[in-house]
């Protein structure tokens, strides 16, 4: 099922999963925002290629104020990669999936 | 052999309408978008302004239905494609992209578009994302109850000084005229809107903060200086051509966009362009859509000439 290795995380369970030592990309997103629909599909799509290796991840920005408050977060789609806890990398925008990948191969 | 008859270079309006046409005309085609399709429109909170749509619609699901329509027909879209290069002045032209690998085709749409405009001011380049903001539909709720600002005397700025209304305690206007560029409807509304304030003859000179918008730094035309404290500003000051990638040694631009005549054709022969990335006055939807739909038909006329030099 497609979206089925994205894990959808809340301000309650956020900490634990990003503290891993597997990378994490979290997908901070909206229903209200065009963008974020538009790369919805390749973040999926990445959630399956990268299984086992990057933890793919998607929280709502409305359902879960705090987290992206503690990160600045003021414009979406915001991609941030985690690991150990520590951001590693971040982009803003509906970037290409190729960039993503970079990204990600850089963090495994 | 060329490995296809048209490529089309970028997934917006024009993008997408053109490989519409092609598909249904049978060309092998493909689309190469670098993100994923739809364009500018998706950064378009509510579009009116479309025919056929008479409630209105979404920028995103005005992006899917143009998508799904060319789906249809079989259109091949490759998403996340990169263009780093072309040559396009043989008959065989040559399109470079960013996974190293090079692809041939017959003719070529240019429908690479535009994006928004930067203010080239201090501040604003270091607080991208936390309050420096291009596009409202994306991050206008971040600003709840929050004073903000929005630059720009145009369509695209009055439009979405208004959309901030739903979520800003109050939305500020700075613009450097005595008046606004956009449509009289517009203009009539926003002067309406409680919410919106007017600054005139005004400029962002600096843009301050430290984790985030806090002020910016105003001069007016008379030289007058002023701060004005807000959380979040929006830069919407047109746009400009997304020209990276095409070759400026053999295709004729003016001002960064490429020139065509009215059937959408450039000084190359083989090369077409559609949509913001063209050299014309008015960038709307609709005739970048029109304008794929003339380009795709150019591109089958010039590949059915090529066809019948090779016969006779």
């Amino acid at each position: 099922m497609a979206g089925a290795n994205v894990t959808h995380l809340t301000d309650a369970d956020f900490e634990a999963t990003i503290k891993s030592s597997t990378p994490c990309l979290v997908d901070f997103w909206a229903p209200w925002c065009g963008p974020c629909k538009a790369i919805g599909p390749v973040i999926e799509e990445l959630a399956d290629s990268y299984a086992g290796k990057v933890v793919v991840a998607k929280m709502n920005v409305d359902e879960n104020p705090a987290t992206p408050g503690k990160f600045g977060i003021r414009a979406i789609p915001t991609l941030i990669l985690f690991k150990d806890g520590n951001v590693v990398d971040q982009v803003t925008g509906a970037v290409g999936k190729a960039q993503i990948q970079t990204m990600l191969d850089r963090a495994i | 052999m060329a490995d296809y008859q048209l490529i089309i270079v970028g997934g917006g309006p024009g993008g997408l309408t053109a490989g519409l046409y092609a598909a249904r005309a049978r060309l092998k085609t493909v689309l190469l978008e670098r993100g994923v399709p739809g364009g500018q429109i998706l950064n378009t909170d509510w579009i009116d302004n479309y025919p056929g749509f008479p409630d209105g619609i979404s920028g995103f699901d005005l992006a899917d239905k143009m998508k799904a329509q060319a789906d249809r027909f079989g259109l091949e879209i490759r998403n996340g494609a990169e263009v780093t290069g072309m040559d396009l002045g043989a008959a065989s032209k040559k399109i470079q992209l960013a996974d190293g690998n090079e692809i041939t085709t017959q003719a070529v749409i240019l429908a690479t578009g535009a994006r928004p405009n930067i203010l080239g001011v201090p501040g604003e380049k270091e607080l991208a994302a936390k309050g420096v903001s291009y596009c409202a539909t994306c991050d206008g709720p971040f600003f709840r109850d929050q004073e903000i600002a929005v630059v720009g005397g145009g369509n695209t700025a009055v439009q979405e000084a208004m959309f901030l209304t739903r979520f800003a305690k109050k939305v500020t206007l700075i613009h450097r005229r005595d008046q606004l560029r956009a449509t009289t409807i517009l203009q009539d509304q926003a002067k309406a809107n409680p919410k919106i304030e007017f600054l005139w003859n005004s400029y962002v000179k600096e843009i301050r903060g430290t984790n985030g918008v806090e002020e910016l730094a105003l001069r007016d035309t008379e030289g007058k200086e002023s701060t004005l404290a807000v959380q979040g500003i929006f830069v919407l000051i047109g746009v400009i051509p997304n020209n990276e990638v095409l070759p400026a040694d053999q295709l004729t631009l003016k001002n960064g966009f490429v020139v065509t005549d009215a059937e959408m054709r450039t000084n190359i022969p083989g090369v077409m362009a559609a949509g913001d990335i063209c050299s014309k006055n008015v960038r709307q939807i609709i005739n970048g859509a029109g304008e794929g739909a003339v380009a795709a038909l150019s591109a089958e006329d010039y590949l059915l000439e090529k066809a019948s030099e090779q016969t006779c």
